[in-house]
């Protein structure tokens, strides 16, 4: 069975980051970050015109 | 006048105090007692600053014997959510970490101002860990427990502030609402809490959590002590960036203004789905009493509060990044991997997200130009027992935790001001949010006053405290 793409991504991000992943908490960061993910993409299929800001408007 | 302190509210208190009919030493030690007496039950309170209490109250009494008026909270206990840095104490934010912190050497903006108007800070109330929590559950320090049925959840994250107003400890208490902090353990606990517009209140001197969203407020058992905490603590503070530069907007005043000209609907949509038969009916009750009809529709509720999630999980993780590689297994489990995830949700996610935001502000503002208020839950139901994971919403099985705060959450998102009015069902109370446009903290409290004054909106009296 091919490795989930999840798994993999999770062992770069992870190492990018020096975020220490012990084995027994990857089932659950994995499913957070599946429903953080879920729920992204909920924003991102949302159609928002080019010149839209964000939120935060930074002000000099 | 009942001589009883347990019994008196904020406002009674200090006239009483500064009508010789009672001392605030003998108010700040009957607070002090009731502590010693419950908290074991309660598991509410983390810190008590006794000492400091006491010499604050004989402080007023002095100030009163000088013909002084210390203010209108004079010698009025109260307690906050232990992420405000009290002076001396290590702002434990709900964590183990935080404690190797060094004491605080100054306390949090709304502290002293409390105290500037004469209140009395009587110790630091139990948390979620770094406010990352809904439940009011912590690995460390233990569950605060509800007042009205101890074995079920306070709600949180301000869970302890729930407990201590909610239980009579304290008749005010400051609590922190990122995503529904105050307004979960409000509707939980069966009291007032005031989310305020976002930037309304200093967060000076807190500890954050996710810096767009974090607001702090006050709760209470009636809304006229609500509205004398948060008159109190209004104002401007170069010390928090995102504070307003308004001029203070004092409310007391016209709490008891007729509500009659107020546009008032109920939210539709995704505010009426997830609930269980409790939270619809508390809806009902207000809808009737005030005479709502209409329903509005929040477009894109649910979008909303994705992006809020999403928002939360990154600034939290970013917040929190340098502890997660330093100190992992000294978080509670549940919040550090939460967090790890945070840390690799990708960041034009993130940005899309605040892009989001602005155009479901825009949206939500337009709402506001035919309406005053808008009514929806505060939790989708009573407090569920302590330590329960899942609870079945319309035939599907979801996790407790997650999802207590859907009604709240696309309400913080962009910053609207809320008041939780407890509605005193049996045998639980449950929260509705009266909800106005920003800066209408004054609308919001009226309504709220009004639907107290009707007797629809009460604070039960627990039964054990």
């Amino acid at each position: 069975m091919a490795a989930d793409p999840l798994d993999s991504y999770i062992d770069v991000v992870g190492k990018a980051l020096a975020l220490p992943i012990e084995d027994a908490w990857r089932p659950a960061v994995k499913a957070n970050l599946e429903v953080s993910l879920r729920l992204a993409r909920l924003v991102d299929e949302f159609p928002l015109p080019d010149e839209t800001e964000p939120a935060s408007v930074f002000a000099a | 006048m009942n001589a009883n302190p347990d019994e008196l509210s904020a406002s009674e208190i200090a006239r009483s105090i500064v009508g010789h009919r009672m001392t605030a030493l003998s108010v700040t030690e009957a607070a002090l007692a009731r502590i010693a007496k419950h908290d074991s039950i309660l598991n509410s309170f983390t810190d008590l600053t006794a000492d400091r209490a006491r010499a604050r109250a004989k402080a007023i009494d002095a100030a009163i014997a000088a013909g002084q008026n210390p203010g209108p909270l004079a010698g009025v206990p109260f307690a906050v959510k232990n992420l405000f840095d009290v002076q001396g104490l290590s702002t434990r934010a709900g964590s183990r970490i935080n404690r190797d912190l060094k004491p605080s050497s100054r306390d949090a903006t709304l502290i002293e101002r409390m105290e500037a108007a004469g209140a009395v800070l009587v110790g630091a109330l139990n948390m979620g860990e770094y406010a990352y929590d809904f439940t009011g559950e912590n690995v460390h320090d233990g569950p605060s427990r509800n007042p009205h049925d101890v074995t079920r959840m306070t709600g949180g994250s301000s869970g302890g502030s729930g407990a201590a107003v909610g239980g009579r400890l304290v008749p005010l208490a400051l609590g922190s609402d990122t995503n529904g902090s105050i307004r979960v353990p409000s509707s939980f606990c069966g009291i007032f809490g005031l989310k305020p517009t976002y930037g309304r209140l200093s967060r000076a001197r807190s500890f954050p959590f996710v810096a767009s969203f974090d607001h702090l407020g006050p709760f209470a058992r009636n809304v006229g002590d609500l509205a004398l905490a948060y008159d109190a603590m209004q104002g401007p503070d170069a010390d928090d960036a995102a504070c307003c530069t308004r001029a203070v907007d004092p409310v007391s005043g016209l709490l008891a203004q007729d509500i009659g000209g107020l546009r008032v609907a109920i939210a539709g949509g995704y505010f009426q789905k997830n609930v269980f038969p409790e939270a619809v009916e508390a809806v009902a009750r207000v809808a009737k009493a005030l005479g709502a009809t209409k329903t509005v529709e929040i477009p894109e509720a649910a979008r909303a509060r994705a992006a809020a999630y999403v928002i939360s999980t990154i600034e939290g993780a970013s917040l929190h990044l340098d502890r997660l590689r330093r100190r992992p297994n000294d978080f509670d489990p549940a919040v550090r991997d939460r967090l790890l995830a945070g840390a690799m949700v990708p960041a034009p996610l993130v940005d899309r997200a605040q892009k989001f935001r602005r155009w479901y502000r825009a949206q939500v503002l337009e709402i506001f130009k035919s309406v005053d208020v808008i009514i929806a839950p505060a939790t989708p139901c009573v407090a569920p027992k302590l330590g329960q994971v899942t609870f079945m919403l319309d035939g599907v099985e979801l996790p407790v935790r997650a999802n207590i705060g859907i009604h709240t959450q696309p309400i913080s998102f962009i910053g609207l001001p809320v008041v939780a009015v407890p509605i005193p069902l049996q045998p639980m109370p449950i929260g509705v949010q009266i909800i106005a446009a920003p800066w209408r903290e004054d609308i919001a409290l009226r309504v709220a006053h009004a639907l107290e004054r009707m007797g629809v909106a009460a604070a039960p009296r627990p039964k054990e405290f």
